[in-house]
């Protein structure tokens, strides 16, 4: 039998925020109340002015594996993530081979069992070897627990196909069609945000219509079909528009966006480093200050990283050859923290919603599913025991040599931030504890 | 100054026009029965070049020269810059060796940034990608200036061309708002840079429009390339309407000057006849790279006193 | 010829006044001339930014008592300085230096100092010609030197300490009246 007390913390889930302690019997909530005193053989973990959330989910992760192991293995993902708060990841399936038949599924989810960090959910491509053309076996995926569908990394451009997409998934319950919406034919030879920045730095740009315009076309396409959509890494001010008018007539879509987008703008870029690299781009102040209003009123459902590990050698080179992509999931909470709570765009309960129950819900993961689900919360007696220990008062610096991931390319590098989550509890054990990984 | 990767690094028209000064004074140098001093005696300079340019090349090379110091040349077109070699690890083979300076121009921009983030060397931009080529900027204000007078305010001047995909373009830009100069861009929509937010420059389409009032006429070199891209229907249309033929030379002010960094592609953005008039001052600018180019790398690696 | 590092400094001691300055630099004169059995082999060559404005004084001077006025040049020695690279070195103005094949060219500074300068001059002097032969004339020796130079002709032999500072004054360059002072630590 094994217990856990998390003890001196404020609880906060979907139902609101009260100070409670928690107490974990072998993998379950088992009491939430003021005042718990350890159970004999009992082991107390320190919650003192932190805050106790269900853990966290994040519906956009890349780990690698299989493939690219030398960035980032699902062992070495799934660290950083607990590290993060994180529970649960969803992820992409833009490995080698790709996610699109039954036997990848399954050798991932054997070696996140294995590794025992998180959950992980394997997202599944639409279209066979993401080339979108032909669709990829969605309902053998489905049965395997795959729910979000995507071929992220690249956008399903033929609107023929998204369309054919959308009516065959809305057979499957909870399954859902994601695009990473770039227009390929608006952002060929492109590698940043086209705009002052990038006609004054001499590199072809990304316009934002490239992603504005698919998601137009795919909001009625999702109208038309009545399918479910997700956008994945919203980054503009018209997406967040668009988005929120859809939700207005009904259309079944969410959308997430990553932290940076909400944070970093495309001035970013200036000294031609290719840590600020990533598709789709870092954009403008008035994006910026869009998708954190489109966050606030909920148009933007969830936060959801992106994490896009590479290894030095492959962003040590100039600008325009450097691959895309950031790290994220081990910094996330704290940076949102740092910037969106401290500067009032949102509550830290809003926040957390964000990240935690509200991606849950997207990817299926707050019910019980084949490899535990349960994720989200609420923090209540009998649920599934994942929960966030985040102590918002804690400062540190970030440091790409010291964080979880194998590679290194974080765009916060040096830069302190309040907020750090403490412990991390995935089916009722520590993941992470006083801010070290268990295992 | 510890790199020179932009014009921005010589810090406004102070800076500029001191390098312009110590320009001069190496112009000077350069007539002497020895032309050559040994102020960077002992130090080395490398040219490392992924795009060919035997021109700047060999110019950057002559200017180590005349200030006694040592160089050494990687380039692409003598194939020692080895093509499975990335960039970094061709730099930590480079500075192994002990040098004082590269000098760098590759196709992608910001690659000399990266350069300079690796490398203790000092760096010198000869060109990277579409964004700059500082040395070819002040060799151009020079070469103005000597013409002109030593005071450019007020001066105007059209950039004409591809503006877009020219990194000779954007170094100018700076360079010449920053010594007073009015800079006009013009061009096909197509070829003008996506954004001209914050850019010191009025862009126009009609080059007949602004023709007889300007001071000088600086001509892009134009690419053919960029037919494929669906930037402009075919190179006669181009001439028609934005080439220095001789009948819009015919037109301009008798004193506009006529300048083009080169290599010039005689009928198509310039007449043949306009080239080798007396308004041109195509040879001179040419002439003019290698005291530029001295008195940068004087100025980075002589430890002068910049502002 | 740093001033000192610690306190602000201040004037010590007025070496020569106005008057004082024009006297040795016409007693300078007379000697080159003396030394050179006449003016009309002699160039003198000034080394800026002081020596320049001293050799045309004293190119006038000779002028005023012989038949011939000696040609001035100018020479910046920055770029055969053996400090470069070890602090800051900028070109002063520009290098005209008349023809001196088979000539005395006097070298002209106003201070004499550590050596290295006049070592600098002798060196850029050699990119020029080969001069028959080469002489100095500084108008203050302040001793320290560094290398094994020596001036030929000095307006005053001034001992100072290496924290001093002597501060020349010509009005063609500084404004205001001529002088030489010895600035210091206060006492």
């Amino acid at each position: 039998m094994s217990e856990f007390l998390i003890s001196g913390g404020t609880v906060v889930d979907a139902t609101g925020e009260r100070r409670a302690d928690v107490r974990v019997v072998d993998g379950t909530i088992a009491e939430v109340a003021e005042g718990l005193a350890p159970g004999p053989g009992g082991t107390v973990l320190d919650a003192e002015g932190a805050i106790v959330a269900p853990g966290l989910v994040d519906i956009q992760v890349h780990l690698r594996e299989p493939g690219r192991e030398d960035s980032e293995t699902i062992e070495s993902g799934a660290r950083a993530a607990a590290l993060g708060g994180c529970t649960a990841v969803v992820c992409m399936p833009n490995t080698t081979p790709a996610i699109d038949e039954a036997s990848v599924v399954h050798s991932i989810l054997e070696r996140a069992r294995s590794a025992g960090l998180c959950e992980v959910q394997p997202a599944g491509c639409i279209t066979r070897g993401r080339a979108g053309v032909e669709l990829a076996p969605i309902g053998e995926l489905y049965d395997l627990g795959v729910r979000i569908f995507t071929d992220d990394g690249d956008c399903v451009a033929d609107a023929g196909v998204m369309r054919r997409a959308f009516e065959y998934a809305s057979a499957l319950p909870g399954a859902v069609i994601a695009q990473h919406a770039e227009d390929p034919a608006l952002v060929r030879g492109g590698h940043m945000h086209e705009g002052a920045w990038s006609a004054r730095l001499g590199i072809a740009g990304r316009p934002a219509t490239a992603e504005s315009s698919i998601v137009a076309r795919d909001l009625q396409l999702a109208a038309l079909t009545g399918g479910r959509y997700h956008v994945l890494h919203l980054s503009c001010a018209t997406s967040a528009d668009l988005v929120r008018a859809g939700k207005a007539t009904g259309i079944r879509v969410t959308a997430e966006c990553t932290p940076q987008h909400l944070v970093l703008t495309d001035a970013a870029c200036a000294g031609f480093d290719p840590t600020f690299k990533m598709n789709p781009p870092l954009r403008e102040q008035a994006d910026v200050d869009g998708l954190r209003a489109a966050l606030a009123d909920g148009t933007i459902d969830a936060i959801a990283t992106d994490h896009a590990p590479h290894s030095p050698e492959t962003k040590d080179v100039p600008f325009e050859e450097a691959p895309p992509g950031m790290l994220g999931v081990e910094t996330a909470l704290a940076v949102a923290h740092t910037t969106l709570v401290a500067e009032g765009i949102v509550t830290l309960g809003h926040l957390l919603g964000a990240l935690s129950w509200r991606p849950a819900a997207i990817a299926g993961l707050d019910a019980a599913g084949p490899e535990g689900g349960g994720h989200g919360g609420p923090i209540a007696p009998g649920r599934p025991a994942h929960l966030c220990v985040f102590d918002p008062q804690r400062r540190w610096v970030v440091e790409g040599e010291r964080l979880a991931s194998r590679s290194r390319n974080t765009p916060w590098e040096g830069r302190e931030l309040t907020g750090r989550v403490r412990h991390t509890l995935y089916r009722g054990i520590p993941t992470v504890r006083d801010e070290e990984a268990t295992r | 100054m510890r790199h020179l990767l932009s014009i921005g690094d010589l810090g406004g028209r102070a800076g500029i026009e001191q390098m312009l000064d110590l320009t001069a004074t190496f112009a000077e140098v350069m007539q002497r029965e020895v032309p050559k001093v040994p102020a960077l005696r002992g130090r080395t300079v490398v040219s490392l070049f992924y795009e060919d340019s035997t021109r700047t090349r060999l110019s950057f090379e002559a200017a180590a020269k005349r200030l006694s110091a040592d160089t050494m040349n990687f380039s692409v077109a003598t194939s020692s810059v080895s093509k499975g070699e990335s960039l970094l690890d061709t730099i930590r083979t480079i500075e192994a060796m002990g040098v004082d300076a590269i000098v760098v121009r590759h196709r992608a921009s910001g690659a000399p940034h990266r350069i300079a983030a690796w490398a203790d060397a000092h760096v010198v931009n000869a060109g990277d990608g579409r964004h700059e080529h500082p040395t070819q900027a002040l060799l151009d204000a020079y070469t103005l200036r000597v013409r002109r007078g030593p005071t450019l305010d007020g001066c105007r001047v059209a950039i004409v061309g591809d503006v877009r995909h020219s990194r000779v373009a954007r170094s100018n830009v700076y360079a010449l708002h920053a010594l007073g100069c009015e800079v006009i861009l013009v061009g096909p929509p197509t070829l003008m840079p996506e954004s001209t937010d914050g850019w010191p420059v009025t862009v126009v389409h009609d080059l007949d429009e602004v023709l007889g009032s300007l001071d000088v006429v600086y001509l892009l070199r134009l690419q053919r390339e960029r037919i494929a891209e669906a930037l402009f229907p075919s190179i006669r249309e181009y001439t028609s309407r934005w080439g220095l033929t001789p009948d819009r030379a015919a037109r301009l002010h008798p004193d506009t000057l006529v300048m083009h960094p080169g290599p010039v592609n005689r009928g198509i953005e310039i007449a043949g006849a306009v080239v080798d008039s007396d308004r041109s001052l195509v040879t001179e600018q040419v002439a003019n790279g290698v005291a530029v180019r001295m008195a940068v790398l004087w100025s980075l690696l002589g430890g002068g006193e910049f502002v | 010829m740093d001033a000192s590092e610690h306190a602000e400094p201040v004037l010590r001691t007025r070496v020569f006044d106005s008057d004082d300055l024009r006297r040795a630099l016409t007693r300078i004169a007379h000697e080159i001339v003396e030394r050179n059995h006449g003016a009309d082999r002699v160039v003198l060559v000034g080394l800026y930014t002081r020596g320049v404005a001293i050799a045309r004084r004293l190119a006038d001077a000779v002028g005023s008592f012989e038949s011939v006025t000696p040609p001035v040049g100018a020479l910046d020695v920055a770029f055969f300085r053996d400090d470069i690279g070890l602090r800051p070195v900028a070109p002063l103005g520009p290098t005209e230096v008349p023809d001196c094949a088979g000539r005395v060219v006097v070298l002209v500074d106003d201070v004499l100092f550590t050596g290295r300068t006049a070592r600098a001059a002798l060196n850029a002097l050699g990119e020029f010609g080969r001069p028959a032969a080469v002489q100095l004339a500084v108008l203050v020796d302040r001793g320290h030197r560094e290398l094994p130079v020596r001036a030929d002709y000095v307006g005053k032999n001034l001992p100072t300490r290496l924290s001093e500072d002597v501060r020349v004054r010509l009005t063609e360059v500084d404004g205001g009246p001529d002088g030489v002072e010895l600035w210091g630590e206060p006492a």
